[in-house]
């Protein structure tokens, strides 16, 4: 493949045409070809390449603008009110603005997981060479790379491939951050399709890094039945010294296990992580545990169990540094991105830099050799942990009523909580001793703290909603199947043709953060309820995590309970926020493998077949960050939806579709050429639901496309009439816009939606063989 | 407590508020002047029950006798049937929300657009962000909270008020509109 700056020189050439002398020569790269797949048309696309796409689906999924601010502040004109019809100083409009704030959101997520992933690949070149071979499933994945094949047209074989392909992501963040500035873009569907494009890049630098920690780091490998990991705060040994990891770049964390391993201290200490980080040691070692999502962060390490805290980068609270001293444990920063004020010790002894910690001379410092990290943490924590005695700062009863009895009531904390919870109602009866009430809001709590600084009295608000719930933390007691990886070529081989025929309905993805309205528990009831209905289930990251945090009434976990296989109902945790770009893998496999749509430089076609064929539906219920919104983007441009909580309208924009609106849902059929109505599927890009009721409903029906066949558009109808008359109430009032033809009708529900029919005037449609693409008319290959 | 601050302290938008409900009258009259109102109802109100009277009775009875046709979001509908009502649509929030920004649509019914949106019930920066959405892209259309807390990006909203005096207003809209 490619190979990075080659140069050489001549001294001197003599031809019959001219004589050369210190003659230079530098090439950027050699292409050497190995991948006989013929190039398609729109390798390394650039902002526009793909336009002409993502107005095609932005004209059916128009955006819906939720300014989350009536003012722009980004230059020294400003503030600008772009209330209304009112433009800014520079001109631009409200509708231009909260696009180009959703580009800048997603740019960011783009450029951090780029970063990490170029600082994964960067680390594990150095550690295993440019030439070690990518290995992602032995001979169970051919397909690498999906995602990078498909848009950048190349195939990598080794770790050194994989940087021109950061190059690329790299090149492209820049360039589409520059269309944020003030006076570049000023159309909002031109910074929709830049969204796109983002999102796009996002999921090649999420590839490029899950690859090639898999390929280096031995995670597991595309494996189904991957190991169990312990998940929650109640499976932590704290008479053990104990380390702590958080962020989302392993290899400080792999050196802390490298070293326990080679010094044979692995049953000696308790390694636990709190984010992706978790996820991927638990992938590295499963003696590894996981305590839980982002939220987290504050109630774990105020527990005082972690005797050293070990950070990387991104989600890491940024004020850990206080709440780390607060217990009195120490804090090592490990990433350049995220130094918080802290002295650069990298260069400094080992000896030195563990005896400053343990004798707490200081209370944090910065080390940026990995290999240094690991030593330190653990001898951190093996010198502290018989000092600190697991002091945290969670109260005892006693101390929570006493400290409820200075609530004056003010309402302010509850005014700060982004889920509005009743917490003056709970601590009213703590002051008189019930804790209970505080007590039932520790599941819906996010544990971001913003309570606190909110009371006027100082009271440690969160503190005591965790301190009243001691008894249930220490329970929690879960696991959760460690990240496999990506999906086998054999998997999508089996389940490629029941999904495309709809005999599996859908594949549901639980992916994103942990912002969510009522708790983790809810991420795992719809887990397992789309799994119980054979749905194919994926989770990622901190949804993975929440995914396991429950037992249903036989007393197992989703993970227990179902298979990690990709099939109908298994439940797939793929691992970390970066292995999110299997799960967007596993679409394209579907049309490259399955389909065999040419996949090399062929976005178009194959987000098209995508779009139009594949049941696919991302759900980030907690979705809180930019990386999330970049991962959304990726998803959007390969036409495939994504349901998000309420707090998901924060994003500032919904893709709608409108299923009124009849001449919005056309689309060519292929075998003939006529554009004919292809029903309103999938009805929306993004949409945030209200309830998990609502989202259970919607789910099911955004699984639904064009080319379904009768059978599998009748098996998706039940499912969604069925969860629609528990959930909602009654038949769902527009079934007769997805039914096309009698055949399509679920059996068992044939006479009430026959009378349905009846009552809207319902007319047969044809069911095309769909595509958005003029071009694939008459030129299918499948 | 404030009476026109963001329930949601941080959620400030910016220079355009809503004006305050801060008599029954106002909210009777905006309802009594508006020639196509639209009652948007989310799930939120079936956790209220004050002295007795469950919101969601009282809603009901807003409606019919207002002769507003209701909108329910998530779960809502289901409650609303158990008390034999049937409202006009069931849409998720963003959806009816995403509607009323088109001048072209012609209603629930087809036969027109309307000039005044009532929201109730749903989560409170999901009904801020889907307010404000309307704020800037459905000119023609105002909108009123009737939930307990104030909501910048309406036309119109109830001040921050504890659950009690809420129930007395809404009480005394609904008694207003059966003059």
């Amino acid at each position: 493949m490619s190979r990075k700056g080659v140069s050489f020189r001549v001294k001197e050439i003599n031809s019959d045409i001219a004589q050369f002398r210190d003659l230079s020569i530098s090439i950027g790269a050699i292409h050497e070809e190995k991948w006989d797949e013929p190039m398609g048309p729109t390798p390394f696309p650039t902002l526009s390449t793909l336009r002409s796409w993502d107005h095609t689906l932005l004209k059916r999924y128009k955006p819906f603008y939720l300014p989350f601010c009536d003012l722009c502040c980004l230059c020294t004109y400003g503030k600008c009110d772009l209330t209304g019809t009112k433009r800014g100083a520079c001109g631009i409009s409200m509708s231009a603005q909260q696009s180009r704030t959703v580009l800048i959101a997603a740019c960011i997520g783009a450029a951090t997981h780029i970063s990490h992933s170029r600082d994964l690949l960067t680390h594990v070149i150095e550690q295993y060479g440019s030439d070690f071979p990518l290995n992602i499933g032995g001979t169970s994945v051919e397909v690498e790379a999906p995602i990078t094949r498909l848009v950048c047209g190349v195939k990598p074989e080794t770790l050194g491939d994989l940087e021109p392909v950061l190059d690329y992501c790299e090149n492209q963040v820049t360039q589409l951050l520059a269309v944020t500035h003030t006076g570049q873009e000023g159309n909002n569907l031109d910074f929709e399709s830049k969204v796109f494009h983002a999102g796009m890049v996002d999921h090649v630098g999420m590839e490029v890094a899950d690859i090639a920690q898999v390929s280096a780091l031995g995670f597991p490998k595309a494996d189904p039945e991957s190991a169990m990991a312990d998940l929650g705060l109640g499976t932590v040994d704290a008479t053990k010294p104990v380390v702590l990891v958080i962020g989302h770049n392993v290899p400080p964390s792999t050196s802390i296990i490298d070293y326990l391993r080679d010094n044979g201290l692995l049953s000696e200490i308790e390694v636990t992580g709190i984010c992706c980080t978790a996820m991927d040691i638990a992938r590295y070692s499963a003696k590894a545990k996981i305590i839980g999502p982002i939220s987290w962060q504050l109630r774990y390490i105020r527990s005082g169990v972690p005797d050293v805290i070990v950070i990387d980068e991104q989600c890491v609270r940024t004020d850990t540094l206080q709440e780390a001293a607060a217990i009195r444990t120490p804090l090592i920063a490990t990433s350049d991105k995220n130094c918080l004020g802290l002295p650069d010790r990298t260069n400094d002894p080992i000896d030195a830099i563990v005896a400053d910690f343990v004798s707490g001379k200081v209370a944090g410092a910065l080390v940026l050799d990995m290999e240094k990290v690991g030593e330190i943490a653990v001898r951190v924590a093996q010198g502290i942990a018989p000092n600190r005695k697991k002091q945290g700062t969670l109260p005892s009863k006693d101390r929570i009523i006493e400290l409820a009895k200075k609530c004056t009531q003010c309402m302010l904390c509850r005014r700060a909580c982004p889920n509005d919870l009743p917490i003056p109602q709970a601590i009213k009866p703590a002051a008189g001793g019930n804790l209970g009430p505080l007590n039932e809001l520790y599941d819906d709590c996010v544990g971001c703290g913003r309570c606190e600084p909110a009371c006027g009295q100082k009271i440690p608000v969160h503190s005591l909603i965790v301190g009243a719930a001691e008894k249930q933390t220490r329970e929690e007691t879960f696991c959760i199947r460690t990240g496999r990886g990506a999906i086998q070529d054999v998997e999508i081989r089996k389940v490629g043709g029941p999904i495309v025929l709809g005999e599996i309905p859908g594949i549901v993805a639980f992916v994103g953060c942990a912002n969510y309205p009522k708790g983790s528990r809810e991420v795992a009831e719809m887990c397992m309820e789309f799994a119980k209905r054979r749905y194919i289930v994926c989770t990622s990251g901190c949804s993975a995590m929440s995914a396991g945090m429950y037992r249903d009434k036989d007393g197992k976990t989703a993970y227990e309970k179902y298979s990690g296989a990709f099939e109908a109902g298994g439940i797939v945790n793929v691992g970390s926020c970066v292995s999110n770009a299997h799960i967007s893998g596993a679409a394209i496999k579907i049309a490259s493998i399955f389909a065999k749509r040419p996949l090399r430089g062929n976005y178009e076609e194959i987000a098209d077949y995508v779009h139009n064929r594949v049941g696919a539906v991302g759900v980030a219920w907690g979705a809180m960050s930019q990386k999330a919104a970049a991962i959304a983007a990726g998803f959007w441009r390969l036409g495939i939806p994504v349901v998000v909580g309420p707090h998901g309208t924060k994003y500032r924009r919904m893709l709608l579709g409108r299923a009124d609106k009849d001449e919005d849902w056309y689309v060519y059929d292929a075998r003939t050429g006529e554009k004919v109505y292809g029903g309103p599927v999938p009805e929306h890009l993004f949409f945030a639901a209200e309830t998990k009721e609502e989202a259970m409903v919607m789910i099911a029906k955004l699984t639904m496309r064009p080319n379904d066949t009768s059978k599998g558009r009748a098996n998706k109808l039940a499912n969604y009439v069925d969860l629609h008359k528990r959930h909602i109430g009654g038949l769902p009032p527009d079934v007769h816009r997805l039914v096309r033809v009698p055949a399509d009708i679920p059996l068992t529900m044939k006479s009430e939606i026959l009378e349905h029919l009846q009552q809207h005037d319902w007319k047969e449609q044809p069911i095309p063989d769909p595509t958005l693409l003029p071009r694939m008319v008459h030129t299918r290959r499948d | 407590m404030p009476l026109n601050e963001s329930w949601q302290t941080g959620e400030i938008p910016g220079p355009k508020k809503a004006s305050l409900i801060v008599k029954p009258d106002i909210a009777d009259a905006m309802i009594r002047r508006a020639k196509r109102p639209i009652l948007i109802v989310g799930h939120g109100i079936l956790e209220y029950e004050v002295e007795g009277l469950r919101l969601i009775d009282c809603l009901i009875e807003l409606a019919k006798k207002g002769k507003i046709p209701v909108v329910v979001t998530a779960s809502t509908n289901k409650e609303f049937l158990a008390r034999g009502y049937i409202p006009a649509a069931i849409m998720p929030a963003v959806d009816i929300a995403n509607r009323l920004t088109d001048a072209t649509w012609k209603g629930i019914d087809g036969k027109d657009t309307y000039d005044l949106a009532i929201f109730v019930g749903l989560p409170y920066s999901m009904e801020w962000t889907i307010l404000s959405g309307l704020k800037h892209f459905a000119p023609g259309v105002k909108t009123m909270t009737l939930d307990c807390v104030y909501q910048p990006n309406a036309s119109w909203s109830f001040p921050n008020s504890t659950i009690k005096e809420w129930a007395a207003s809404l009480r005394a809209i609904v008694a207003n509109l059966g003059d």
